[in-house]
């Protein structure tokens, strides 16, 4: 025992070495395999505040740019609002509602496997894990921690996000994920391969998750193969959002969502 | 001795919010970032409380991770060079180490490049490794260590030239 004791105590600087970078690793192991250490995000109030006060500096830079997103984004609006009104009201397929939220990217990622943006609404604005997030581009991912005041979004361009997309012209349906490589490119798995797909159609998200509601634009396709056992495709979309240069976003809450689940839970 | 403890709680501050604020939007070519906080770890005082200072860079690199959605990838490439750092200071500045008499404002450039690329090479392949978990892409882990290390070599002699030599 006495021995053991003075192991530790003549080699203390290694015994803390080890202890810190086993620390360390188990917290990056954990945020692989979507265990979220609940400290260590950056939406907590500490640099979620940080970086709320130096975008209060940087966001002039891109004024000019994002009024411009803007207005156009206004008249597209504007142009569908006119037109409806000539047309008898369409009932949606889903009878659930959405109610849209803007909000401002803090800070965002594209480089890395993993990449998350942080937001600056939070629980006092009634977010919750598992809404969806979409500029009027495309989508940009799901909530998935959130504090008071900020929030974090798990971004399409990260390796552990599963998104429910289908094609505009067939609805045929797969699972959008990220290979890690290109922040323009994005795979579209489980189509198959008996589905005539022609470079250029457009996907958007299908609507089955109660997350983001149906026929958003997602992007086009840009290519396609065959995977290993021939018998469903692989198509690359090239994403509607330039994800490096988000600004202004719409958080999308489902307020029916809690029927949705428990409906769900009673089914299986 | 409160100057010096002042001094370093300023640069571990200051250095952490530079990473963060400034220098992680840079993304030269897409992906290529400068790591300037390992600064920190790089000056540090040569006689130390090791224990001290291990446990200090463990939170150098877990604030930035706290900022990057990172996990523990900076704080673990952090305590990696913080353990290792006294063999890589006796190896590029010989006997004067063994005194503990290195100033690094005093010391030649061509001793402190070779001190600051080793221990910069180290700790980026080790966070490469750590964000790329994939030994596939052994090519891609090899190539951001090489570019971002240069680009922070780059950066950390420029930012310790600029602060160190008050005497000269």
């Amino acid at each position: 025992m006495q021995q053991l004791f003075n192991f530790f105590i003549r080699n203390k600087t290694f015994v803390l070495f080890l202890l810190l970078l086993s620390c360390a690793l188990s917290f990056t192991i954990r945020s692989h395999e979507y265990h979220r250490s609940k400290f260590i995000h950056s939406s907590n109030q500490i640099t979620g505040s940080i970086y709320g006060a130096f975008h209060g500096i940087t966001q002039y830079i891109n004024l000019k740019k994002e009024n411009k997103l803007l207005l156009d984004e206004n008249s597209q609006l504007k142009t569908l609002v006119f037109n409806r009104e000539n047309l008898a009201k369409v009932d949606s397929l889903l009878e659930s509602t959405y109610n849209l939220l803007p909000s401002l990217v803090y800070k965002n990622s594209f480089a890395v496997p993993n990449n998350y943006l942080t937001l600056n609404k939070g629980r006092n604005d009634h977010i919750k894990d598992e809404d969806g997030v979409i500029t009027s581009k495309g989508i940009v991912g799901i909530i998935d921690k959130t504090s008071k005041n900020y929030s974090r979004v798990l971004s399409v361009l990260n390796t552990n996000s599963r998104i429910n997309v289908k094609l505009k012209k067939t609805n045929h349906f797969g699972i959008l994920s990220w290979d890690g490589k290109s922040p323009e490119i994005t795979q579209l798995k489980d189509v198959q391969d008996l589905v005539k797909i022609a470079i250029g159609d457009t996907v958007v998200t299908s609507g089955y998750s109660s997350t983001f509601p149906a026929n958003i634009p997602v992007g086009s396709i840009k290519s396609y193969r065959l995977n290993d056992t021939e018998d469903l495709y692989i198509i690359d979309i090239k994403l509607f959002n330039d994800m490096t240069n988000l600004e202004h976003v719409y958080i999308v809450k489902n307020t029916d969502i809690n029927e949705l689940k428990a409906l769900n839970i009673s089914d299986e | 001795m409160n100057n010096l403890v002042f001094i370093n709680i300023s640069r571990f501050v200051g250095l952490v919010l530079l990473q963060v604020i400034v220098c992680n939007n840079i993304n030269f070519l897409g992906y290529i970032n400068p790591n300037i906080y390992v600064l920190f770890i790089l000056l540090y005082p040569v006689a130390n409380n090791r224990l001290l200072f291990i446990f200090l860079s463990f939170l150098l690199g877990l604030s930035v991770d706290m900022f990057l959605d990172s996990g523990g990838t900076h704080a673990a490439a952090s305590v990696t060079i913080a353990y290792i750092r006294p063999l890589f200071l006796k190896f590029s500045f010989g006997a004067v180490y063994e005194y503990h008499a290195v100033k690094f404002s005093k010391t030649d450039l061509t001793q402190r490049l070779i001190y600051f690329l080793i221990l910069i090479f180290i700790h980026h392949f080790i966070l490469f490794c750590l964000v790329v978990f994939d030994q596939n892409e052994l090519l891609l882990i090899f190539k951001h260590t090489f570019y971002s290390s240069m680009f922070t070599l780059l950066l950390c002699l420029l930012l310790s030239s600029l602060f160190s030599n008050k005497e000269t």
